[in-house]
């Protein structure tokens, strides 16, 4: 199949963008690596009257780092970047390690944050990651500017806060924690597909090997991000050990409320969800070089 | 803005200059306006890899970009890989290990090759099977695919340490 008739815009300057994006509004779909808008209208499950390419925008790949030591990215910063740089392995090596679970390097090649984010598949790692890492986007439309944090940016099934007229124009990052111990992993049917089911998680571990703080995100497990609170909850104040290894596989399978489909039942991603926590936290304490207490 | 726009690629080094529909893919655009026919079409919505080319020397599925989008670019596809009848090196290795059978895959694994071999001179067959993990082939099974670019890998680590005569 072959796109559909659209009018085509590759505005050079971000206020022309918002300007096309306003006069537009529904009718017109923002184009940045086209990893998924593409197939989408090739297929023609997408007949966008007009497409904005954000493509040729100055800067909006820009990477740096805000007073507070927290990281800001540009949404056009392509996956491939963010992969390769010692600079982000540095500054948010949680963030570099997710990279190459998306996709295929051809794909990353073109994809970019920004764009994965906004499309907001359920089965995709950046949106996961960014709420695990208390990420917060920066949407800008002709006439307004605001900050949605990643817990309230997602809504649901490739559904956001993003409104039409709004671009997602840079994504920020806390600092980054050296000394918490965290972990990205997914179980997919070859490397490069989409998730069947995923986990990002985060913990601090106090000098008795404690855990606070403890945050777990799963994708692939519903339309959205979800946070993991029972799962949380178990782990919190608690030294981990074998039992309590099981016992969280135990919650957080139950606590997993996920859909069937083609590729997997609900049935089996409660169960493999859970045996992936486990392994994603044992991991985790491993990096950390914190020992698991026997 | 008018539904078509002029448009000036380099391609395989020869520079092209053409007025194009905004809705072509660049895999349309490479094939139909260059006649560059070696680069493939499979599903046409990213998920075979036939139609991998390299855009400013990156791997790129050109099915998933619209043609106006690779203006100022310079592009290469599998008909860069030969020096007149000289097979590249990895083409001569696809050859020597059977690594195709129908071929309709293999220009897509030939340019993905040829970027993941320049990122990473001398990988392991783990490595090689994650680079090739975005393409697909229906005939031959992957293994002789994999041996290929070891094989090719191999042979073009020889060339770089030859002195040049």
């Amino acid at each position: 199949m072959k796109p559909a008739p659209f009018e085509y815009f590759a505005p050079l300057e971000l206020p022309e963008a918002l300007d096309l994006l306003e006069r537009y509004g529904e009718e017109a779909k923002i184009l940045a690596g086209g990893q998924s808008l593409m197939p989408l209208i090739n297929l023609r499950l997408a007949r966008p009257r007009v497409i904005v390419d954000i493509n040729r925008l100055r800067n909006l790949d820009a990477i740096s780092i805000a007073t507070d030591g927290g990281l800001t990215i540009g949404a056009l910063a392509r996956q491939r970047t963010l992969e390769r740089s010692t600079f982000i392995q540095e500054q948010n090596p949680m963030l570099a390690a997710a990279m190459p679970l998306i996709g295929h390097f051809q794909i990353r090649n073109r994809g970019t944050i920004g764009g994965s984010l906004v499309h907001a598949d359920p089965a995709a790692e950046l949106p996961a990651v960014s709420v695990l890492l208390g990420g917060e986007f920066v949407l800008r439309s002709k006439s307004s500017a605001r900050l949605v944090a990643a817990a309230d940016f997602f809504l649901g099934y490739l559904a956001t806060a993003c409104r039409p007229g709004e671009l997602l124009t840079e994504v920020r990052f806390p600092r980054w924690r050296p000394d918490d111990a965290w972990a990205v992993v997914e179980i997919a049917r070859r490397k490069g597909d989409f998730a069947l089911v995923g986990v990002a998680l985060r913990a601090a571990l106090d000098d008795g090997g404690i855990s606070q703080n403890v945050r777990i995100v799963m994708f692939g497990v519903g339309g959205k991000p979800q946070r993991m609170e029972q799962g949380e909850a178990l782990l919190n104040g608690r030294r981990i050990d074998e039992a309590l290894l099981r016992e969280l596989s135990r919650v957080v399978a139950e606590e997993l409320d996920p859909d069937s489909d083609v590729h997997a039942s609900a049935a089996y991603r409660k169960e493999v969800g859970g045996v992936l926590v486990r392994r994603a936290l044992q991991s985790a304490l491993a990096k950390a070089k914190e020992p698991v207490s026997q | 803005m008018s539904a078509k726009q002029l448009i000036k690629v380099t391609a395989n080094g020869r520079t092209y200059e053409r007025l194009v529909e905004v809705r072509m893919t660049l895999a349309d655009f490479i094939r139909q306006e260059l006649d560059l026919t070696g680069t493939h079409l499979g599903c046409e919505h990213g998920v075979c890899g036939a139609c991998t080319i390299l855009m400013n020397g990156e791997a790129v599925r050109s099915c998933l970009m619209l043609a106006v989008q690779a203006g100022g670019a310079e592009l290469r596809t599998v008909e860069s890989l030969a020096q007149g009848d000289e097979l590249h090196p990895l083409q001569r290795a696809f050859q020597n290990r059977h690594a195709l059978q129908c071929g309709f895959c293999t220009p897509g694994f030939l340019m993905t090759a040829s970027a993941f071999l320049k990122d990473n001179p001398m990988p392991t067959r783990e490595e090689v099977r994650d680079a090739i993990s975005g393409n697909i082939c229906r005939c031959t099974g992957y293994q002789p695919i994999i041996d290929a670019i070891l094989e090719a890998s191999s042979e073009l680590q020889r060339k770089t340490k030859e002195p040049p005569v």
